[in-house]
């Protein structure tokens, strides 16, 4: 019989699936996703923005948050955020609807950067649940359960979009 | 006293493992396909920072790294803050422009993961940041790892 004995092909097989569960690494990559706004045209006025529109946070040097010139802690920036940008009670010094609502970071060259990462999340924490909540009311589900590029989804989007810009840095 | 008889097999008792390549064969591609090979060698020393609304970056193939932190000098030593792309230290900040332009021609929905060290300070990623603006590559991710 001319047949070729395939059991060590197992052991191949297995020698080699050993080393590439050894190499490879699962690791999720998580993170907080972020679109940086363009750089503005020098020739182009940018487009004046009510001062109620605009919710300035500023992260200092020592690490302190002003909120529109008011120290604040850092876990208030979260409720501060839905308050200015969903503005229920229609109060004048706040954002005139979800779609002007500006919320401008600037920030000190020796600001420590995991305080400013826990105020972007904290502004990433403020959409998601204003999202989450107009998901709900409408469709039922949370906003992470539509599908990205999904009409629901764009929808959603729509209604409170994500406008963050970045302060000019100060020279020196 | 009563004995238990053992019944003696009369069908064949062994599992056929002819399929067992196949199966290995199956498992060996998949991890084959999954694996990246070359991670890129770190010469910055990098602590993530952590955060609360974090979200996976599902594409990975977008995604090129930029890393923040103080060079490893061996020893168990740190040094100054640097800003490493793919494997060196980049010299002049400036330069990075010209760097990520030429990977947006590359893959245009490119994202770009900063990953900082926690303890750097924000004059280095604002500078960073302002390079990739004039690069025009707007899509970024903080990278930090779940707050327990």
């Amino acid at each position: 019989m001319g047949e070729i004995n395939g059991s060590s092909l197992a052991d191949i097989a297995f020698l080699l699936l050993i080393f590439f569960l050894v190499v490879t690494t699962i690791d999720v990559d998580t993170g907080i996703g972020f679109q940086l706004p363009p750089m503005p045209d020098e020739n182009i006025e940018p487009p004046p923005v009510l001062e109620r529109n605009m919710l300035r946070i500023l992260v200092n040097d020592a690490g302190l948050v002003l909120l529109d010139d008011e120290q604040a802690s850092v876990s208030e920036v979260r409720d501060r955020v839905i308050e200015f940008v969903d503005n229920p009670n229609n109060d004048p010094n706040l954002s005139v609807s979800p779609d002007d609502a500006v919320v401008s970071i600037k920030t000190g060259r020796q600001t420590p950067y995991n305080i400013y990462i826990s105020m972007i999340d904290e502004v990433t924490g403020a959409y998601n649940e204003l999202r989450n909540q107009a998901s709900m009311e409408r469709f039922g589900v949370p906003f992470s359960a539509l599908e990205e590029g999904s009409a629901q989804y764009e929808q959603i989007r729509e209604l409170y979009p994500k406008q963050i810009s970045f302060a000019e840095p100060d020279e020196g | 006293m009563a004995h238990f008889q053992k019944k003696s097999a009369k069908t064949e008792q062994d599992i056929p493992t002819s399929a067992m390549p196949d199966i290995v064969f199956m498992l060996l591609i998949f991890f084959m396909v999954t694996t990246v090979l070359r991670e890129v060698e770190l010469q910055v020393q990098i602590d993530y920072a952590r955060a609360e609304n974090i979200e996976k970056i599902e594409q990975k193939r977008l995604v090129s790294y930029i890393y923040i932190g103080p060079e490893l000098l061996g020893g168990g030593q740190v040094g100054e803050t640097r800003v490493q792309i793919d494997d060196s230290l980049v010299e002049d900040l400036a330069s990075i422009r010209q760097l990520m332009y030429d990977k947006l021609l590359e893959t245009p929905r490119l994202i770009v993961s900063l990953r900082v060290d926690s303890d750097a300070e924000m004059g280095i990623v604002t500078d960073v940041q302002q390079e990739l603006r004039e690069a025009n590559t707007l899509r970024i991710n903080y990278s930090t790892l779940r707050d327990n």
